[in-house]
This record gives structure tokens, C-alpha cells and sequence, in this order.
């Protein structure tokens, strides 16, 4: 009941948030959020992470075509829970003193957003999944089309489109599934039961695979993504990369590491050297980009790779790396996208070019910003060096060539993010005549304060995490390699 | 069977109501006719009885499928009201032809003989011809009127060619004795396969599939908007359960040519009809090629022949139904507020008119098969049965065309959410009109997210 109740909590608050008004709105689905993120640390105080599937719920929904509506939390969901939980009130708060117009739809669909997400999180029939799955794209849709930028509606069409594709592709993967189990469901202990061939399995994965590396998305998959990313709404751009990518991440875990695992090391290597492409790619376009909404935006697709290339080492340090990084990138992407909306809220545009001197005069967002970069870069004792450490030494566990040019990544970054942050907000002012920036009032700071202390808590104590999604990670390595 | 001929007197009592000048208050005595009509299905469920020498037979499926008739029929009627609010005065003669239509859609999904096949047919198409013809100020209407009879009489000929070759290669037109005749082996092969293939033109002709679907575009779009959404929804499923009822039953056992034929025009019609949607400018005629798409997908249960392809239709028929019905209803809508169909012209419609923007986001996401609406559920379960059945490479191409079914009808919905676009005209639409799209969009949720009662109806 409790896993039910977080993804019905944000659907009944976003009808809720339909009758409030203006700002309003705002309130009613801040505190929607809020409820929820108080249920999630109820969940995760009671949850035993060697306890394996909790707090389930299996009832019959569709049995003519063998659906039940199966949800439960366990180690591997339960982080993406607690991202799309804390990803919820912070989303909301960022747009607390913008001007958005018809707040009240904007807000509802982020709540409705968030309960399709936490649907895809926590449901353990492949069906479900899907209908969850394909459910998030409906709100994503209408966010940009309704509030994104100037060339939203050729964007929009072209994501939807495209992760529609996958989708459909992978729809067919669980048929094919469904078939192979003679009949009996698309539960997720029926699938990962199945004795398939290698041929079945290739293709599955297959169908499977290209839908989830479309939304991470996996080079050379990821044409849509900095279009939608720069076009979006910037709480759409939080949706899409601070959770809604993990969806990719996390299907990986769940539907295609246990259920078809001789075909996981067919694929490994492919996989690691595309995800290592778009990792030195990405970065490289990422250096020479002006915007900094766009640059973040491929700095993402960057730190995706090389979730993706943990992904499929086959050992617990990529495993658990994969897991904690894609918590903590949720929480940076959403840090990052936010500094460049209240730069583009002060000075009207995003460009690195033409800026200079913000520190001197708005000293407490420089200071925010920075820290929420230095997580990003991966510094030591902030969150993104734990993650980062472990997938590196887990692809260094699986080949020393590829580890070293994914660590690339790490200097890449340090060179785009550390040289966008000196242009735009330190030395004197570029421009020739004197421009006011306001200083941080009390939603951003607070949104903002939030972040970097998870930044740096998660950097310095990142225990507590580790242990919450061990004993499922090697649970599932030896479901891998039984 | 009682509903059949209550309608049948229903469509008789509306044309005198006509004489007593009862304009649009004939639509209340129609549907309480039709409530009625339905009620006696209900009575009927399960009894699987034979009428007139075995000529009809209601059986479970047709008292399904009629049922969804009389239902589509009745949301149609409803319409009426605010449509032919101007034209009043011969409105009572078109609902009646409308009810006469219904008879000719019930007699095609319950016949037992080919005779009331052909009978069928006819019934279902006369109404139609002159209602398509029935707007006659218009150019496009007398045109689309003229077109549809042309080639419907030409095709009409097809079938009964087809009929009379069936019997000279089996000796009989009851379908069961039909079944027995084949699977005994009948003498002369060639005169059946060319009977089979006559008869299959002509219901392919009814459900506009590629290559027979030239006339389908020019005659939605000339024909008044409300007998564009009767055709678009109650001739495809009248034509699809009667395709069904004659194809597994009798003519399954005779594999070949018309298997192979099928198959090459079902991919045919998905390829075609999506990609020349993509092309249109105009709803009107962009919800033309949509339909022949549709037609496309429902012929791949055809295919799979098995015994939960009744099923899958029935499934498909009623979400197509519903979202078709709203997406019409809409239309109308669209040409009141803005005068115009093209695409351009609802730019923005929706920030000026949210909950008719609201409708037509969920009926199109139904039509492209989005989840949580119907249309998915039902393109799966037609997927599901097609693959069980090793149709691999025809749901690929169902795949395919999809993907470019989405294209086209999200571009609808991403042009009404435009920031810009011009003011609408004043308009109040009636409580009748209004429930209607309120009743098929709140359907296209319901039997969405809670199938289960209607996907085993037919088990």
C-alpha cells in the first residue's frame, strides 16, 4: 500500500493543484511533494536492504492478457525512489518566484510527471512498466510544448517521436517475452525464470536495449536530447535529466541484466566502447558549446556514458557505481540547470560569452554554484567522486585501455564546467556598461542550500547509501552469472 | 434478432415523425428506440439462436457487435442535435436513414447465408449514398454523394459475382454448409478462389484497404462531418465482423491465394494510409487517411485467424469507436469556432478553448495508441494476437507505421498548444453535444486502464 500510495499521492495532488490558482497552485504541489518525500523516508527507515522485494502489492488487473498490476521496492529501486522523491519538492520550489503562466496546469503536470516516473520505478510487471513507462512522455510532452522555447514545437515532436520508437520496440521485446514464458505473465519473477535460448536472448535484448539507450540516451542514440534539453521549460530540463534518464538506467537493471544475461556479455563490450565514444564526445562538444544550458546538456549525456559503461561490467563496484551516480547526477543535473535558469532570469540569456564579475556582486549563488559544480566534476569528499570512483574502478575491473580513456572524463569536465563558471561569474565585468544581478532570494536559496548540502553529505558520508543497495547488487550479480 | 426489428420500425416511426414536423425532437424517440434495442441484445446474450431457415444467426458475436452499433449509432444521433441545428427540416429523414443503415450493419455482422450478406451490404450502403450526398448546397457533398454510389454499385457487382461463384463451387450459401463443402474438397478450385477473391474486393472496397481506398478521401471529406463519423465507425465495423464471420468460419480452411493477397494488402494499407496522412492539411481529410490506417491494423486480426482474433476486432472496433466519435465531434466543433478545418487554423485553439483542447489530446493519443487511452490497449492486443500467430513481419510493419500514425496525429495536438492563433467565433455547442464528446473521452480512459470485462466478452 505504501509503494501505491507514492505514486497515487502526486496524481491526486495534481487534480488537487487544477483547482488552486496562480501561486497557489505552487503551494498545494510543494506540499504534494512534500508529503510524499516524508512517505519515501518512512519506506526507506522501514526497509531492509538484504530483504529483497518489500512492500509489495499484487493484485489482477488485466488477466485476459496475464497483467497484474505488481508493485514493491528493493535495493536497486529504492534509490530511484528516494531521487524521484527528492527531485519532486525541488523541482517545485525552483519555479516558486518565476513567472509561469497557467502555474496551476505547469504544476500539476510535474506531479503527474513524478507519479508516472515512481510508477516505472516500482512496478514489477512488464506491462505495468510499460503503461508507466510510456505514461511519463504525456506530461513531458506538454511541459515543453506548452512553456518550452522558441523552436519547442519541432523538438518536442522529435523526442516524443523518438523515444515513441523505442518504446514500441521494446513493447515488442515483452511480447516476445510474454510468448517465450508460454503464457504466463509479464511478472517480473516469471521473466527472470525463463531458460532462453541465446538467439531469443540477443533479440530481446535488442529490442529491449534500444529503447533504454534512446532515453539515457547511449551515443550514438542521443540526437534528441540537446534540443529537448535547451528547449524544455527548465523544470522540464530537471525532469528529463535528473530523473527521467534514470529510467533508462534503471531498466537496465531491472529488465535486462537478470532476465537476459548471456546476451548482457555478448553485448558488454560494444556497449562499454559506445558508451566511452560518447563520453569523449560529448565532453568535446560540451567545451566548445556558448550556451550553458546546452552545455550542461551534453555534460549529461557525458556522465550518462559512463553510467552506461558501468552498467555492464559485470562487477559490484560498476553495479553499485551505477547506482549511486545516477542519485547523485539526478541531484546535480537539477543544481546545474537551476544556476543557468537564475542566470538567464537576471541577465536574459544563458551565454557564456559577455558575462564576468556575477561573484563579486551575488557572492551567495557564486558560492552555491560552485559547490553544485564541484560535485559535478567529481571532486573528492563532494557526492559525484564517489559514484565516479567506483564506476571507473569497475570498468578498470573489466579493461584498464577502456577505464583510462573514460577517465578522461573526469579532466574534460573539469576544463568545461571550471572555465564556464570563470568566464560567466568571476573576474570584473566584461560588459561596457554596468548591469545589476540581484542576489539569491529566500526559494532559490533555500532550493539551492539543499543541493549543495546533499552535495557535500553525500561526498563525505556516502555509507548509509552504499549499504541500502549492496547486498541487492550482489544478489543480482549472482542471478547474472548462475 | 428483436433488436433488428425494432429498429427497423424505429427507422419508419422517425420518417413519420418527420411528417409531424418533429425535426431534431425525432433524435429522443431514436435513441429511446435504441436504448430499447439494446436492452433486447441483452436479453439475448447467450442464447445463439438461428432465424428464417438458418439465414441469420445471433450468435454472441453479433449481439457483441450490434450491441457496439446501436451504442455508436445512438452517440451519433446525439450529435445531431447541434449539427443540423440550421437545417432542421429534413434532419428526421436523414436520422431515419441513418437507422436504416444500422439494420444493414446488423444484418452484416449476424448473417448465416449469403444472401443477407449481400442484402446487408446493400442496406447499410443506400442510406449512406444519400447521405453523402444529403448537404445539397454544397459541391463536395452532391460530389462525394455520386462517387461513393459509383463505385459502391461497381463493387456491390464484385460481391455478388463473388456470391454466385461460391455457390457454383460449393452448391450452397449457408456458411456452415459452405465450411463442410470445402473442408470435404470441392471440385472446381479455381471457381472458388476467384469467388473468395470477388467477395474480399468487395468488403475490402467497404473498409477503403489499399489499393480500393481511392474514393475514401474525396467522399469524408465531401460528406457532412456527422456521415463522415457514421461511416468512419459503424461501416468498418459492420464490414470487419462480416470479413471475420465469413473468413474464419467458412473460408480458413482454404488457404492460398486469398491468404497471400491479404497479407500484401494489409501492409499495403498501413504504409499508405499513414504516410499520405502525413501529407494533409485538413482534419477532415487527414481523419480519412487515419481511417484507412485503422483498417489496416484491424485486418491484421483477419490474419492471424485464431480463435481470439473475434476478440481483438471487437476490442479495436469499440476504441476506434469512441476516440473516432469524439475526434468527429470535435471537428465539428473546430469548423463552428474557426470556419475552417486546416491545420493552421487551430493553432493555438487550445489556450482559448482548454477543455475541447484537453478532448481532442486524449482521443488523438487513443488514436495513435498512446498508453493509458484505449487505442493502446487494443492495438496490443491486436499485436499479441497477430504475433502468436508467427505474423512477425506484418507487426513490424504495424510497428512502423505507428510510429508514423504518431507523427501526424501529435502534430495535430502540439499545433493546438501553440502560444499564438487567431480569436474564435462565439459558439454554445448544447448539453447533448457537449456529453457526447464528454461520454467518448471519458470511454477512452475508462476501457483504457480497465479492459479486462470487454477483452473476454467474446472468449
Amino acid at each position: 500500500m505504501l509503494t501505491s500510495s507514492l505514486i497515487l499521492i502526486p496524481l491526486i495532488g495534481a487534480a488537487l493543484g487544477l483547482l488552486a490558482k496562480g501561486n497557489n497552485s505552487k503551494i498545494v504541489a510543494l506540499l504534494v511533494a512534500l508529503v510524499n518525500l516524508v512517505l519515501t523516508g518512512i519506506l526507506i527507515s522501514q526497509f531492509n536492504p538484504a530483504g529483497g522485494v518489500q512492500f509489495e502489492q499484487n493484485c489482477s488487473w488485466i488477466p485476459s492478457l496475464g497483467v497484474n498490476y505488481h508493485v514493491g521496492i528493493d535495493g536497486i529501486s529504492i534509490l530511484m525512489v528516494l531521487l524521484a522523491n527528492i527531485a519532486g519538492p525541488l523541482i517545485i520550489l525552483s519555479q516558486f518566484n518565476r513567472d509561469i503562466e497557467r502555474a496551476h496546469i505547469y504544476n500539476a503536470l510535474i506531479l503527474f510527471m513524478q507519479a508516472a516516473m515512481i510508477g516505472v520505478f516500482v512496478s514489477l510487471d512488464g506491462f505495468l512498466y510499460y503503461i508507466f513507462w510510456e505514461l511519463a512522455l504525456i506530461p513531458i510532452f506538454f511541459l515543453m510544448l506548452g512553456w518550452g522555447g522558441p523552436n519547442r514545437q519541432a523538438v518536442t515532436l522529435k523526442f516524443f517521436l523518438y523515444t515513441l520508437a523505442g518504446s514500441l520496440f521494446m513493447l515488442v521485446g515483452f511480447v516476445l517475452l510474454y510468448v517465450n514464458s508460454g503464457g504466463a505473465g509479464f511478472d517480473h519473477s516469471v521473466l527472470v525464470g525463463l531458460q532462453l535460448d541465446e538467439t531469443t536472448q540477443r533479440i530481446i535484448f535488442g529490442l529491449l536495449f534500444i529503447a533504454f539507450a534512446i532515453k539515457m540516451p547511449i551515443f550514438p542514440f542521443h540526437s534528441w536530447q540537446p534540443g529537448a534539453y535547451t528547449e524544455a521549460p527548465t523544470q522540464g530540463t530537471m525532469l528529463l535529466s535528473g530523473v527521467m534518464l534514470k529510467m533508462g538506467i534503471y531498466s537496465v537493471f531491472r529488465w535486462i541484466l537478470p532476465i537476459v544475461p548471456d546476451a548482457v556479455s555478448y553485448f558488454s563490450t560494444l556497449i562499454i566502447v559506445l558508451s566511452v565514444i560518447g563520453i569523449i564526445y560529448g565532453s568535446w562538444i560540451a567545451i566548445r558549446q556558448k550556451d550553458l544550458k546546452t552545455l550542461f546538456a551534453f555534460a549529461s549525456f557525458a556522465h550518462v556514458g559512463l553510467i552506461a559503461a558501468g552498467l555492464f561490467t559485470n562487477n559490484a563496484q560498476g553495479l553499485q557505481g551505477a547506482l549511486i551516480q545516477s542519485l547523485v547526477h539526478g541531484i546535480n543535473a537539477i543544481g546545474l540547470f537551476y544556476c543557468a535558469d537564475i542566470i538567464q532570469n537576471r541577465l536574459g540569456d544563458r551565454l557564456v560569452d559577455g558575462k564576468g564579475g556575477i561573484r563579486l556582486i551575488a557572492p551567495a549563488f557564486a558560492t552555491l554554484f560552485i559547490i553544485v559544480l564541484f560535485g559535478t566534476v567529481a571532486l573528492p569528499l563532494t557526492n559525484g567522486f564517489v559514484g565516479e570512483f567506483l564506476l571507473l574502478a569497475g570498468i578498470a575491473d573489466y579493461s584498464i585501455v577502456l577505464s583510462g580513456v573514460a577517465g578522461l572524463t573526469v579532466i574534460l569536465c573539469a576544463v568545461y564546467m571550471l572555465r564556464s563558471y570563470q568566464y560567466v561569474m568571476l573576474g570584473e565585468n566584461s560588459r561596457s556598461v554596468s548591469f545589476t544581478f540581484p542576489d539569491l532570494v529566500l526559494s532559490e536559496k533555500i532550493t539551492l542550500i539543499i543541493i549543495a548540502a546533499l552535495v557535500i553529505f553525500i561526498g563525505v558520508y556516502p555509507d548509509p547509501i552504499l549499504k541500502l543497495t549492496e547486498p541487492a547488487v550482489l544478489q543480482l550479480l549472482e542471478q547474472i552469472n548462475a | 434478432m428483436n433488436a433488428l426489428i425494432l429498429i427497423s420500425l424505429l427507422g419508419i416511426s422517425v420518417l413519420f415523425a418527420g411528417i409531424f414536423n418533429l425535426k431534431n425532437k425525432s433524435i429522443y424517440l431514436a435513441v429511446l428506440g435504441l436504448i430499447g434495442a439494446l436492452g433486447l441484445n441483452c436479453m439475448a446474450w447467450g442464447t445463439d439462436t438461428l432465424y428464417y431457415n438458418d439465414m441469420v444467426h445471433f450468435d454472441n458475436f453479433a449481439l457483441a457487435f450490434s450491441s457496439l452499433m446501436i451504442v455508436t449509432t445512438g452517440l451519433i444521433l446525439l450529435l445531431g442535435f447541434h449539427f443540423y441545428r440550421n437545417n432542421e427540416d429534413s434532419s428526421a429523414d436523414l436520422f431515419a436513414l441513418m437507422l436504416f443503415a444500422l439494420v444493414g450493419g446488423i444484418c452484416l455482422v449476424s448473417y448465416n447465408h449469403l444472401a443477407v450478406l449481400f442484402i446487408g451490404i446493400e442496406i447499410l450502403s443506400i442510406p449512406l449514398y444519400i447521405l453523402a450526398g444529403s448537404n445539397r448546397n454544397k459541391l463536395a457533398s452532391n460530389e462525394a454523394g455520386m462517387k461513393y454510389f459509383l463505385m459502391g454499385a461497381f463493387t456491390s457487382g464484385f460481391l455478388l459475382m463473388g456470391i454466385a461463384l461460391v455457390f457454383v463451387a460449393t452448391g450452397t450459401f449457408h456458411l456452415n454448409e459452405i465450411t463442410q463443402a470445402i473442408s470435404a474438397g470441392v471440385e472446381n478450385e479455381g471457381i472458388l478462389m476467384v469467388g473468395i477473391l470477388l467477395i474480399l474486393s468487395g468488403f475490402l472496397f467497404k473498409v477503403a484497404a489499399v489499393p480500393f481506398h481511392f474514393w475514401a478521401p474525396d467522399v469524408y471529406e465531401g460528406s457532412p462531418t456527422l456521415v463522415t463519423g457514421f461511416m468512419a465507425t459503424i461501416v468498418k465495423t459492420a464490414a470487419f465482423a462480416g470479413l471475420y464471420r465469413l473468413f474464419q468460419g467458412s473460408f480458413a480452411s482454404f488457404e492460398g491465394v486469398w491468404y497471400d493477397a491479404l497479407w500484401v494488402i494489409t501492409a499495403l494499407t498501413l504504409l499508405a494510409g499513414n504516410i499520405t496522412a502525413l501529407y494533409q492539411t485538413g482534419i477532415k481529410r487527414l481523419l480519412a487517411y487515419s481511417s484507412i490506417s485503422h483498417a489496416g491494423y484491424m485486418m491484421l486480426a483477419i490474419l492471424a485467424l485464431n480463435t481470439e482474433a473475434a476478440g481483438a476486432i471487437f476490442f479495436y472496433s469499440i476504441a476506434y469507436s469512441i476516440s473516432t466519435i469524439a475526434a468527429f465531434a470535435i471537428l465539428i466543433a473546430i469548423v463552428d469556432l474557426k470556419g475552417t478545418d486546416t491545420l493552421d487554423s487551430i493553432r493555438g485553439l487550445a489556450r482559448r478553448k482548454p477543455l475541447l483542447g484537453f478532448a481532442l489530446a486524449v482521443t488523438f493519443l487513443s488514436l495513435a495508441g498512446i498508453p493509458p487511452m484505449a487505442g493502446f490497449i487494443a492495438k496490443y492486443f491486436l499485436f499479441k494476437t497477430a504475433i502468436e500467430m508467427n505474423l512477425i513481419w506484418i507487426v513490424i510493419v504495424a510497428v512502423i507505421s505507428s510510429i508514423i500514425g504518431a507523427y501526424y496525429y501529435l502534430r495535430v495536438i502540439a499545433m493546438m498548444y501553440q502560444k499564438e492563433g487567431d480569436d474564435v467565433n462565439e459558439m454554445t455547442f448544447g448539453t447533448a453535444f457537449l456529453s457526447v464528446i464528454a461520454i467518448a473521452v471519458a470511454g477512452t480512459l475508462v476501457v483504457g486502464l480497465f479492459p479486462e470485462q470487454l477483452l473476454s466478452i467474446l472468449k
